[in-house]
């Protein structure tokens, strides 16, 4: 057994591409690996726009001095804050994606607050908008969570303050105190002191006075208010979650997200079995040593490399429709858009095998080109799938150069458009240069085995 | 009429000559074996006369389609039984069917035609693979290195089957290492060193152009190589 392990380690050092092959996918992974991991705790960057007018910032609840853009601050913690000035502005920073989101704080919110805290009447509560792109709904829902989590934050945060309010309102009802309601200043009479006043006047009336039931019944309301403290109620309420979120996807998919991740599963077993079968079928033709007798005019190197393209697209597309089928069980699918779908998924197999193809034309044997198939379809796949949310703009965009020669990224844009009824116009004619580009790759290669 | 005519053919990878101005003829029904020392240019001469290499400069008189290529290793599909491969080649090279049968009887795979040709023998599996350079009935069979890798009987029968070959006027051009089988059953030799033709002619011929002390023709070889300096 140690002279076989020699021997083996003996080959690999004489397989240097191989080798170098392997050093580099492991490093190439670490890197994408480490990269993603480190960009995630990058602030993610979100448009603000901040419409209270800079007199409404402060306001002050039961005699605390609150500042609203103080709470902001709490949602800027965990955002790259890029300040704007319109709403306007802020939307087309998010469609452009120059932004992951938007988040747009309404004039009236100071208002609200403050209306939430007074006890004038059911008070709305304050309501925050969020845009955000949903073309991508691994992005939407990474913004979104982080929206949330930050959201979640400033809301523990007002509500520090309110159980502070709550707390003096509730003191000032027991025991009574100043309280500003409409921007007036009241004193407030408490409910102990007013039991005790009723208290009083009961007792100092005759006993058949016709006022004695009516201050009875005023006696016994302050007894039980001061028992069960039910007029906090909608400042307790409103302690919870101070802070509403109304939400708009701009770009919106017009389909669940559960379909992207079914286009997703489609693209990704449409990617490995067609681009194995069309690497390893052509590498077969040299490993059976056949592909010398075919070449010698029995059938052309183009012709040769259409065939193993097209036998990677129908077991590709064979293995996709059966498992679309099986999806569509569990995940409400369009087959009625099968006839725009098909054709889609189909020219994306095309894409995936001709990348296998060439492959297989520079790969020595079925082993050699599986083997690199996998480990070229793998990192592809991970780099197309990391949210944008997770990296840098930088980085985004090295990932978008290192994805466009690969078939994966524009095959899985047109399979998820032609799924959900998106467009898929261009990533197809990406997806038709690619096929361009390995077809005369696999060809040269083609060439060169003989 | 010559079976097959070669000229001047030369074939260079990029700074090195693996053939210089090659010209032999072939008649019908002739055996020629081509010799020589590893890396001398005989399966690069047989590539280009079967159609597989093309010539850097020279001509072959044949197209390939009129010429029967048997590669040293079988160039079959191992996991298709013996009658698929045939029927596969035979659609290729634009024959019917009944050649498919006809080359069955004559090479004797009536027997294992449904056998798959991974758990054929050595002998056989080389049978298929001269089986399939047969369809089209050419008039010139190249094989290179046909018995390689055959046990001494395997070896017999192959000969017997080859040999049988040209009493049908099929003219039967062969690479070996084995000079004792060029010997044996070669009319001509063609003696290749580095690209270049030493010698054309019998194998007596090439006896008589050394020592008349050396009376095995392996021993007799060598030393034609080693007075021209290879």
């Amino acid at each position: 057994m140690r002279w076989l392990l020699l021997k083996d380690l003996q080959i690999l050092r004489r397989s240097p591409v191989l080798m170098l092959l392997l050093v580099a996918y492991s490093a190439a992974i670490a890197v994408m690996i480490g990269s993603a991991t480190r960009e995630t705790d990058a602030k993610p960057r979100v448009a603000f726009l901040n419409q209270i007018p800079a007199d409404e910032d402060e306001f002050v609840v039961a005699g605390q001095r609150l500042k609203a853009s103080r709470y902001a601050d709490e949602l800027f913690k965990s955002v790259d804050a890029v300040t704007v000035t319109t709403r306007a502005e802020a939307v087309e920073k998010v469609r452009d994606g120059d932004v992951l989101a938007a988040i747009i704080v309404p004039a009236d919110t100071t208002q609200r607050l403050k209306a939430a805290l007074a006890l004038t009447g059911s008070p709305r509560a304050p309501t925050l908008e969020v845009i955000y792109n949903g073309a991508d709904p691994l992005q939407a829902r990474a913004v979104e969570a982080t929206i949330k989590g930050r959201l979640a934050d400033a809301n523990q945060a007002i509500s520090a303050e309110l159980t502070k309010a709550s707390a003096q309102y509730i003191d000032i009802l027991l025991r009574g105190g100043g309280l500003g309601v409409l921007g007036a200043d009241f004193n407030v009479l408490g409910l102990q002191r007013s039991e005790k006043i009723v208290a009083d006047a009961l007792d100092a009336l005759p006993r058949d006075s016709p006022q004695r039931a009516g201050l009875e019944e005023v006696r016994r309301f302050a007894r039980a208010a001061v028992e069960n403290l039910d007029l906090a109620g909608p400042v307790l309420r409103s302690v919870g979650q101070p802070l509403k979120v109304q939400k708009q996807v701009i770009n919106a998919r017009t389909t669940p997200a559960d379909r992207y991740y079914v286009a997703v599963a489609l693209t990704l077993s449409a990617l490995f079995v067609a681009l194995l079968i069309g690497a390893g079928m052509l590498s077969l033709e040299r490993e059976e040593h056949t592909f010398g007798r075919l070449a010698r005019g029995l059938v052309t190197p183009l012709q040769l490399i259409a065939a193993k393209i097209l036998l990677g697209t129908l077991v590709g597309l064979a293995v996709t429709t059966l498992m679309a089928c099986g999806v569509a069980i569990f995940v409400p699918l369009e087959l009625g858009r099968a006839p725009i779908w098909l054709p889609v998924l189909a020219v994306a197999c095309i894409a995936f095998g001709a990348t296998g193809v060439a492959l297989g034309a520079l790969a020595k044997d079925v082993r050699a080109a599986s083997l690199i198939g996998v480990l070229i379809s793998l990192p592809i796949a991970f780099l197309a799938l990391i949210p944008p949310s997770a990296m840098s703009p930088a980085l985004f965009d090295l990932v978008r150069i290192i994805s466009a020669p690969f078939a994966f990224r524009p095959g899985l844009q047109a399979v998820d458009g032609a799924l959900s009824g998106g467009s898929f116009g261009l990533p197809l004619v990406h997806l038709v240069a690619l096929i361009a580009v390995y077809g005369v790759i696999g060809r040269q290669a083609a060439f060169r085995i003989r | 009429m010559s079976a097959l005519v070669a000229e001047s053919l030369s074939k260079r990878f990029g700074d090195r000559d693996a053939l210089s101005a090659v010209s032999f003829r072939v008649e019908p029904g002739q055996v020629v074996a081509i010799i020589g020392p590893n890396g001398a240019g005989k399966t690069t001469l047989l590539s280009i006369l079967g159609g597989v290499l093309p010539p850097t400069s020279g001509s072959v008189d044949r197209d390939p389609h009129e010429i029967g290529w048997v590669p040293q290793q079988p160039a079959v599909y191992s996991k298709l039984s013996v009658v698929e491969n045939l029927r596969l080649f035979a659609r290729l090279e634009g024959v019917s069917d009944d050649a498919v049968r006809q080359m069955l009887d004559r090479t004797g795979l009536v027997e294992r035609a449904d056998d798959v040709v991974s758990e054929l023998s050595g002998g056989n599996r080389q049978r298929v693979n001269i089986a399939v350079g047969l369809l089209r009935e050419p008039r010139v069979l190249l094989l290179d290195e046909p018995s390689a890798a055959l046990d001494p009987r395997q070896r017999a029968r192959i000969w017997e089957f080859i040999l049988g070959l040209t009493t049908h006027g099929i003219a039967v051009v062969f690479s070996t290492h084995d000079v004792g089988e060029a010997e044996r059953f070669a009319d001509r030799l063609l003696v290749l060193a580095d690209g270049e033709l030493l010698f054309a002619g019998a194998p007596a011929g090439l006896h008589k152009q050394v020592d008349a002390a050396h009376t095995d023709f392996e021993t007799a070889f060598v030393s034609f190589l080693r007075e021209r300096g290879h």
